[in-house]
Parts: structure tokens; sequence; C-alpha cells
């Protein structure tokens, strides 16, 4: 369509013929007020709040609503004019003689200067703007509201005031209500398909979260209109660049790949298991990793270190060694929470200036920098205790303990038992291999090892690698271990793989079976052993045959065959014999 | 030459084991680097799979002087080549039976699942079948004449004790 | 230019050797007219010192069947030894040891204690058993010393050749008769049949599963057997897989299952161990206890699978823990 020049406010500006004159003013920056007006919808000029003054060059002139009067060529619009403010004022007076407590109303009363409503103040909270009506039109598809009645009873409800079927819930209507006249209620049976989380998303379509890569949006079927209805899209319609693709869906795809690696990280220990530290009763406890999203500058506190109740903690314990070095739980040591118990230490202090205190069997800090990092925490007056806490509870004994928590806890340095009340606990969880790992290691042919990390080649010589060739581990999956030596690992891992792949041959097990045609009596015994198909029968020469590219080397169909013709390389029968006469050789 | 039937001396079992690679192998080796102490009474050959694991091996390891045998393998479902250590597990079942008929105590035969990680487990049954077998005593397959071609003397003793009669 | 000197001799055997020679039917003539036989037992009167009085090695070959289980048998292949150049281990028992061989499940007393005492249709009041020597007012009476365990010929003495089966198949023995006459002989120490086993000449070759399994184990008098279905693919132990071939099936062209007489290939040390392995191989089951439950249908194990060749195992025989002093049956 072809560009016009019009002038608002006396500022030159070229858009397509046709374009309303708000969006025309809203390209240039210039407020003009609206109530029923929504993007994407068509424009209902029902509230007439965004009267503005029209103008030709000749003189002629008339106030129109802006948001559905489409510019001319040579068009000329005032939106502050005397008259303009005078149309508004009356406007409102009317509005507000419905509804005069909405904010929204009063906020629009004193920007225009309405100081008494002729027509006296009521007390509905709908003013009939229709958004609701046209949102559940034009965008949802559900067709669900509609204005009923004539006159002064003119009212927005659902036909015959009944609860519709047509209603999907998605709560369109009340996110456009510019009054909140219209609330969304569970109704039972029906749960509303858009809910609010504290840290998350609250629309069908959204960037999962900040971290998030890619960093794009994704679009949540169940609670996406389009989805439910065939309507909306309004986000494709906002889209500049036109990505948004409601065709899309899951595909499995197959990848044939050479070498894998597995990078499948860990899972924190869950302490509802220790019924002793209250982790789930008292809200006050929480884990290092609760604590972690607390401190996160984009999390839902804001990164401030709050108690339940919203107040800033005085006293904090921190509790080492929650499922690890344990023989309840895990017995190893997890490596990365002494180092993260004292950066929690750390923060909270720094944020809070509570009191800080570590409750540890040994304080684990090797390398650079790490014991430093201790010994600043200790002239920060953070206090240590070496000793394992037995119980956390909020039974008070002492005046001061009322309405905290309260530590008990083995003093071992001084050989006392101590009780040290606190107002929030932070309980250093260890490390422990995802909760499918024998699952995924079966599905990759490598072995787990103690407490279900998967397996390396050697733990000194060959850490990335595992018995299979070609499967590599990368990181946590492989045992506890932190940020550094995991990105060492991964680097590892990758580089080997890279070899593998640069190399351009693979070699394949020397050890294969291999059949003596001559001796083979096609009894096909050896057939029903073999697990990989290696081991095939020639109908034409009567004997088995083994496929050396598919033959693993196990030697199973080996131990099978009945007459000797199968033998396996450098496992032959002759050679093992050998060696048993050789374990009797010298004593 | 070591003679293992010395009175002053008490009876060193001596044990072959068979020990899948994948498993029971690396766990040998776990066993070792962990500096684990065991028993000294068992030779270990490596095979690649239980799979492998022909019980003529096992006949051949008593009759060269084995007073036991000890077989290693991967715990069922865990094998490395899928299905191997099931076969292991039928062809001793059968095994077993034939070798009880031929007067080879239960004990000194033994089929152990063993994990990759378990160095305990291989520490705990390499000490636990030597210690079954030394109560057993040693197999004494050679006394018998097993070896050699000739009846022996024993042949000889036994039947003359115990013809009616006797013999001079 | 004298014929080629031939012997015979018959150990613990049931004389189903001898009976196979004869079987040559008439090629036994021309056989006869190119050799001397010197000395056969169940035929010709020709006595032991007949054979003393012979120059060592004048003997061309001598066939012993038989396994060797008693003083005057070891007497009788020693002297057989030093008066032959050949001796051919003729039969499973002088091969492998054969049905005989299952004594070595127990020891000499047992065998007697049935024989002499134990068998429900024997009546022996005054518990007479056999004894080396006795003196009789006409003079001292001995008999061979049996012993504890029987043992295969090559156990004894230096075998050249060897003729599987019970008894060898008549082919066999006819072309092993040609190649000793003809000098046309294999390695010394070979086994005079087919070095593969009997699937591949058998005619219910073709009606094998392509992965053999099976769930179940039956006796022959158990199941009516099909007469063109592999055997072992119908539950029963069919020993063909593990056993060389050379017979030209004949039992199981007369629908009973292989046994095993013609032992086993030249590249198995232990004929059981082997049979065992393939039979247990085959069992369709991972589960311990279904595993446990099908073999329980292999009613005796050690007298199926080393039925001809206990002597010739690896571990030849029984051993029951010296405390009892083997006297446990």
């Amino acid at each position: 369509m072809a560009k016009v020049p019009i002038k608002i406010d006396g500022h030159p500006i070229e858009v397509e013929e046709g374009t309303h004159v708000l969006e025309a003013a809203q390209s240039l920056g210039i407020d003009i007020p609206t109530l029923c007006h929504y993007p994407y919808m068509t424009p209902y000029a029902v509230c007439r709040i965004c009267s503005v003054e029209a103008r030709d060059d000749k003189g002629w002139t008339k106030i129109v609503t802006a948001c559905n009067y489409p510019v001319w060529d040579g068009l000329e619009i005032y939106t502050d004019t005397p008259r303009v403010r005078n149309a508004r004022r009356i406007n409102l007076e009317m509005l507000m003689s419905r509804c005069a407590q909405l904010p929204v109303l009063q906020q629009l009363a004193e920007r225009f200067g309405v100081e008494k409503p002729r027509w006296g103040f009521g007390e509905d909270t709908c003013i009939l703007c229709g958004l609701c009506v046209r949102v559940c039109d034009e965008v949802v598809g559900a067709h669900a509201l509609t204005f009923s009645e004539r006159g002064i009873f003119r009212k927005v409800s659902t036909p015959f005031d009944q609860e519709s079927d047509d209603c999907i819930l998605c709560g369109a209507c009340a996110q456009v209500c510019p009054t909140g006249h219209i609330v969304m209620n569970d109704i039972e049976g029906r749960a509303v398909i858009h809910e609010e989380f504290s840290m998350g998303p609250n629309s069908a379509i959204s960037v999962p979260f900040r971290q998030a890569v890619p960093n794009v949006p994704i679009i949540n079927p169940e609670q996406c209109i389009h989805f439910s209805t065939g309507g909306c899209e309004v986000c494709s319609e906002a889209c500049p660049k036109d990505s948004i693709n409601f065709e899309d869906s899951d595909r499995f795809e197959e990848v044939e790949v050479g070498t894998i690696i597995l990078a499948t990280g860990f899972k924190i220990f869950d302490p509802s298991s220790l019924r002793n530290y209250g982790y789930g009763k008292y809200p006050n406890v929480v884990t290092a990793l609760d604590c972690e999203v607390m401190n996160n500058a984009s999390g839902p506190t804001g990164g401030r270190v709050l108690l339940e109740n919203g107040e800033e903690p005085r006293s904090v314990a921190i509790v080492h060694c929650v499922g690890s070095r344990d023989a309840r739980t895990n017995k190893y040591c997890s490596r990365v929470c002494c180092m993260y118990s004292l950066k929690l230490a750390h923060l909270i202090k720094e944020k809070t200036g509570a009191e800080i205190y570590n409750f540890y069997i040994d304080m684990r800090t090797p390398g650079k920098g790490y014991e430093e990092f201790y010994q600043k925490l200790l002239n920060e007056n953070v206090h240590f205790i070496r000793g394992r806490v037995a119980e956390i509870s909020d039974w008070a004994v002492t005046p001061e303990e009322e309405g905290k928590l309260v530590i008990r806890a083995e003093d071992t340095l001084i050989g006392a038992v101590r009780r040290i009340p606190v107002d929030m606990v932070v309980l250093s969880v260890g490390l422990e291999a995802q909760s499918d790992h024998d699952d995924v290691r079966r599905l990759f042919n490598i072995s787990c090892g103690h407490d279900g990390w998967f397996l390396e080649r050697h733990p000194k010589l060959a850490p990335v690698s595992t018995f299979t060739d070609g499967v590599f581990l990368a990181g946590a999956c492989q045992g506890p271990k932190d940020i550094p030596d995991s990105v060492a690992q991964a680097g590892a891992a990758a580089a080997e793989a890279l070899a593998l792949i640069d190399k351009g041959h693979v070699d394949l097990e020397p050890n294969t079976a291999f059949v003596q045609e001559a001796v083979c009596s096609g009894c096909r015994t050896c057939m029903s052993m073999c697990p990989y198909s290696a081991v095939n029968f020639d109908d034409a020469k009567n004997a088995a045959g083994v496929n050396e590219a598919l033959c693993k080397g196990c030697g199973t169909c080996v131990a099978a065959c009945p007459s000797g013709a199968l033998q396996q390389k450098h496992f032959t029968d002759d050679q093992i014999f050998e060696e048993i006469r050789g374990a009797f050789t010298y004593v | 030459m070591y003679d293992k039937h010395t009175k002053d001396k008490q009876f060193e079992p001596r044990i072959v084991a068979f020990f899948c690679n994948w498993c029971t192998y690396t766990a040998a080796d776990l066993a070792g680097t962990a500096r684990m102490t065991y028993s000294p009474n068992v030779r270990v050959i490596r095979i690649m799979c239980s799979g492998r694991l022909d019980p003529q091996f096992v006949l051949a390891a008593l009759r060269e002087g084995a007073d036991g045998v000890l077989i290693g393998g991967c715990h069922p479902g865990d094998c490395h080549y899928q299905e191997g250590n099931y076969k292991a597990l039928r062809r001793f079942t059968l095994l077993r039976r034939v070798l009880k008929d031929l007067g080879i105590e239960e004990e000194r035969i033994r089929l152990a699942w063993i994990a990759a990680s378990e160095g305990d487990k291989v520490q705990k049954t390499i000490n636990e079948i030597t210690e079954s077998v030394r109560k057993l005593g040693p197999l004494k397959l050679e006394r018998r004449g097993l070896l050699q071609a000739e009846p022996t003397i024993l042949d000889t003793v036994d039947a003359a004790v115990s013809a009616p009669g006797g013999v001079s | 230019m004298s014929k080629p000197k031939v012997a015979f001799y018959w150990c613990a055997s049931c004389g189903g050797c001898e009976e196979a020679v004869v079987d040559l039917a008439e090629d036994i003539l021309k056989f006869v007219e190119a050799v001397d036989i010197v000395f056969w037992p169940v035929a010709l009167d020709f006595k032991r010192s007949d054979v003393e009085a012979m120059g060592d090695g004048s003997i061309a070959v001598a066939f012993i069947n038989g396994a060797v289980r008693n003083s005057e048998q070891h007497e009788m292949v020693d002297l057989l030894r030093r008066k032959s150049q050949l001796v051919i281990a003729f039969g499973s028992c002088a091969h492998l040891g054969g049905i005989p061989g299952l004594a070595n499940l127990h020891c000499r007393q047992a065998v007697l204690d049935e024989v002499y005492h134990n068998v429900p249709s024997v009546t022996n009041p005054d518990r007479t058993e056999p004894m080396e020597r006795f003196e009789a007012p006409q003079g001292t009476l001995t008999l061979p010393l049996l012993w504890d365990t029987v043992k295969t010929l090559n156990q004894v003495i230096d075998v050249d050749y060897y003729l599987p089966g019970c008894p060898p198949p008549v082919k066999l023995i006819a072309d092993a008769v040609s190649a000793v006459l003809s000098g046309q002989l294999p390695e010394k120490g070979s086994v005079l049949a087919p070095d593969i086993a009997l699937c591949e000449e058998c005619p219910r070759r073709d009606t094998k599963p392509e992965k053999p399994a099976l769930k179940e184990f039956k006796r022959p008098h158990e199941t009516t057997i099909d007469p063109e279905k592999c055997l072992l693919a119908q539950g029963l132990l069919c020993l063909g897989p593990v056993t060389r071939k050379g017979c030209d099936g004949v039992c199981t062209k007369a629908n009973m299952p292989c046994t095993g007489c013609m032992g086993p290939t030249s590249h198995v040390s232990d004929y059981g161990a082997k049979a065992l392995s393939a039979v247990a191989s085959i069992v369709d089951s991972n589960d311990e206890s279904e595993i446990a439950a099908i073999l329980d249908q292999i009613v005796d194990p050690t007298g199926t699978f080393y039925r001809y060749s206990l002597p010739a195992s690896l571990l030849h025989r029984a051993w029951r823990p010296a405390t009892d002093g083997g006297r446990r049956l």
C-alpha cells in the first residue's frame, strides 16, 4: 500500500494509507490514552477516550477516535487541544457515573482534570469496553462471552448467564480487562490452564528460563489457545521475523554417529529421608541448591536471602556432609560441598550480616586459592564447628531458642554437645548418580561402578574412556567433581572422540571366532549362541561361518561347538590348555 | 619342587580361576590397585567372556593339579557381550551334576558373578574358596595313578587287601 | 613271500567286535587269503605260548579290542605290543574305554559286591568271591587280578591307530584293512574314520531348526519319535553333533538317537565335557531355576555323555574322597 504524508501534533510522518491514527501516533512515541483498545483486535471505539482533533489544510476540523480513524494524505492530527481535553473529560464523567471506584478511571480523571462528575458516582466495575467479548470472539475463537440486555441493563456475560461449555478457561478475558472486573475461578473439575509460577513463565509462549540454550521462546501446547480453539496466533502476528511455526512438533531423528560422549550429570541428595534434619517439615530448612536459587539475582527473590516470612535471617547454619561420608546414605565424599558451603557462608554473611555457623567434619579445600578462601572466612568471623549435626528441631528449651530452629551438634574440638538456635538452616547436600543410571548405562553397553557413577576404563590412565570403544564420559556422571574438573574432562573426552574420528579407521577386535570348515558338520549348535548375529550358515557348504566385522570376540559359540570346529583367535582351546598347564609349572 | 603334602606345612590349595575380561578380571585389577590383600592360592586365567568357558577347561585344571576351580563372570543381565554369562550358567549347572557323579565335592568348583567395581567381592570370593578347599583337603588325583599308564602300586594293594584270604 | 601275520585279541569286551570282523561277509575270504592269522582266541586254537615263541615285531598288525582292566589283559597286550609292528585299537572299548568303562564310576570292590552278593538273582550264602590265588589239593589255582580302574588300550601300551565304533562299521574295517595291507596309512596315532561329526551325513540334517533351542528333554520311550525330523530338535539326547561320522548314521536311520560310540573329533579333548557343553548351551532359558528344571529331565548326565568314553576322559574315573577308601557307590 502506498505511504501518505500526515502530521501529528505538528510532526510530519509518512505512514501506509489506511493505518489508524493511534498506531501512527504510537510509532512517533505520542501517547494517546485508551480504555477499550487492545493490539491485534479490531477497534471498538466505544470508550471515546482516544478522541483527537483531525484537521485538513483548508480549516475543516472534527473530533475523531484515534483507534479506528484511518489516515489520508494531508491529514493533521492534534492530540492535546482544549477541545480534545474537553471531549475526554465529558466521556470520563459519563464513565464515572457508572464506575467511579475504578483506579484506572480515577487515574485518567486526575490526568484530565475531572473534579466533580456531573452525573454522580457509580459503583459498577465493568465499563462495557467489550474487550473481553472481542478477545474471546476474534483472538481466542471460543465465542463464550457476549453483551446481553439493553440500555442501562447492558452487561457482559455468557449466553443466558449460564456456565459456558465453550469457555476454555484460557484467561484471555481476564488479561485484557482494564478494570479487573473479570476474575478467573477454578471451577470444579476444570482447572485453569493458565498457571502462575513464582519463578517461571506465565504465558503459553515464553523463554523457559534466562539461561536457556537456545535462548528462544517455546510454545506450551497445553496452555496455548491456538492449539485449543484454532484462533489467537497473536504471537505470530507480533513476530517481526515471522518465525513462529505452529506446525512444529516433536520429531524422532535417527542420527548415526561413531562416537558418543555421555555427560548426563548428577542429582543432588534428597535430604527428606533424614528425618532428624527436618527438610520438608520446617520451611526454613533448605538445601544448598534452594539457597543458590535464592541468591541468584534473576531468581524469585531477586538475589535476597529471605526466610519464609519474607524477613532476612539473623543467624544461619550451614550443615556439611548431608548425604556424604555417611554410612546411612553415601559413604563417599562429594568433593564440591565444602567449597560451595564456604561460598554460601560468605554470600549470606555479605548480604545479611547474619551470624553464620558451618558444621563440618573436615574442611576439604584443595587446590589454588581454596584454602586461602577458607582463611578469609575465618577472618570474617564465620563460626566453624567441627562436628556432625545430630538434630535440627524447633523445640525450644531456653527463651532465646523460641521461634528458632535449634541445631544439636557435638563440637568435637571442645568436647561438648552444643545447642545453637538459628533462623535458617542450609543443608549442604552431596552429589549422587542420576536415578536412571542403570537404564542409561545398559543403553550404551557400559558399566556402572560403585554408587552408580559410570565406570571409566581406568581410574588413572583412562578416566574419560569406557570399556566400550567410542563411548566417552565427561563430568559428574563419572564421579562427583567440580566445574574446573568437569570442563577439563569434557575437553579430554572431546579430544579422544576427535582422535577416533580423525584416525579414519577403527581397530576391530582381533580375538574373533573362526570356523574350520573341514571339521564343521553343520549341526548349528553355534547359531543359537550369538547375540550379534555374527554366526551365519552357508547351506551350500553345509558349514557355519563367522562375520568378522560383527563378531565381538566373546567366544561363547566356541565353547558350544561340539566338534571343536569353532575356535577363537588368541583364545584357542589349545592355548588355554597350555595356560592351565603353565599355572602349575613352578608352584 | 613344591610338595603340597608336606606334613609340617598347612595345606595350601592350588586353585585355577577363569575370569571374564570385562567384569571379574577388571575387578581383580581394582582389588590390586586398591591394595587389597587376599589368599595367594589362585592362578587367574583370563578369557574374554565367561561364555568362553568350556567345561573341558575345568576338567583339565583338575587333572593338572588344581584342588579347586573358580569361574568369574558378569552379573546376569550385565554381560559385556549381552548373554554369554547365561550360557556359562547353563553349562555350569550341568557340569556340576557330572562332577558330583565323578566324586568332586561341590565346594571345589564355584561360579561367581562379580562386577567390574566389586574388587572387594573378588577378595572375599577368593578367600572363601581357598578356605573351603583347604578344609576339603587336596584333590589327590595324582595318588590314584591318574597320569600314568601303568597300574600303580595303590591299585594292586587295594585289590590285595580286599580279597578274602589275602595274598602273600 | 610270506603273508603278513595278523593277530586278534579281546580284552574286556562283549565279542561284538569279533562279530564285526565276521560281518565282512564275503570280503573276509579275500582278507583271509591275503594274510596269515596267527592268533584269534574266539576263532582259532593258537595259544599264548605260540605268540610268546614268535620273534619280536614279527606280527604285522595286531587288532586288539576291549578295555584293559585286569592283570591278564595287561600281560597279553604287553606281549602283543612286543610281538607286533602295528597295534590297532579296535572298537570303542579299546579306543575310549567303552561300556565297561562305566565301572570307573565305582571301585573294584563295589563291582564284586554287586555281582556276587547284591544282585537279586544271586544266592551266595558263603560270600564267595573270585580270588587271585587258591591253594587246591591238586595245586595252586590263579585268576587274573581285577583292577579298580578300567583303562583304554593307549593308557597301557603304545597304540598306532584307532578304529572307533561299537562295533566299528564294516566299511571302516574294510578300509582300515586295505590301508594296512597297502601300506597307505595316515599319521601315527590317527583315528581311522572321517574327522567330522555325524550331522554331516545324517539324512535328517536338513530338518534342523535354524537356531536350535530346547525347553525339554525326552527319553526315547517317553515319546513317539518322528522318523523324519532331527532327533535333537525333538528333545531326544542325540549326540550326533559331538560324534564322528563314518557309521552311515545307522542308529538315526533306525529312529534312535546317536549315543556317541564313534567318539569325538580330533579337536576335542574330552568327549563328555564337550557333549554336555553343547547340550547345555541350547537349553532355552536364562533363569537359574528354569535351567535347573529343564536339565533335571536329563536323568543320568554322566552315563549319557560318558557312555563310551569315561576312561578316556580328562579325569578318567570317579574320585571319591580318600577318607572312605573309595568304597561309596
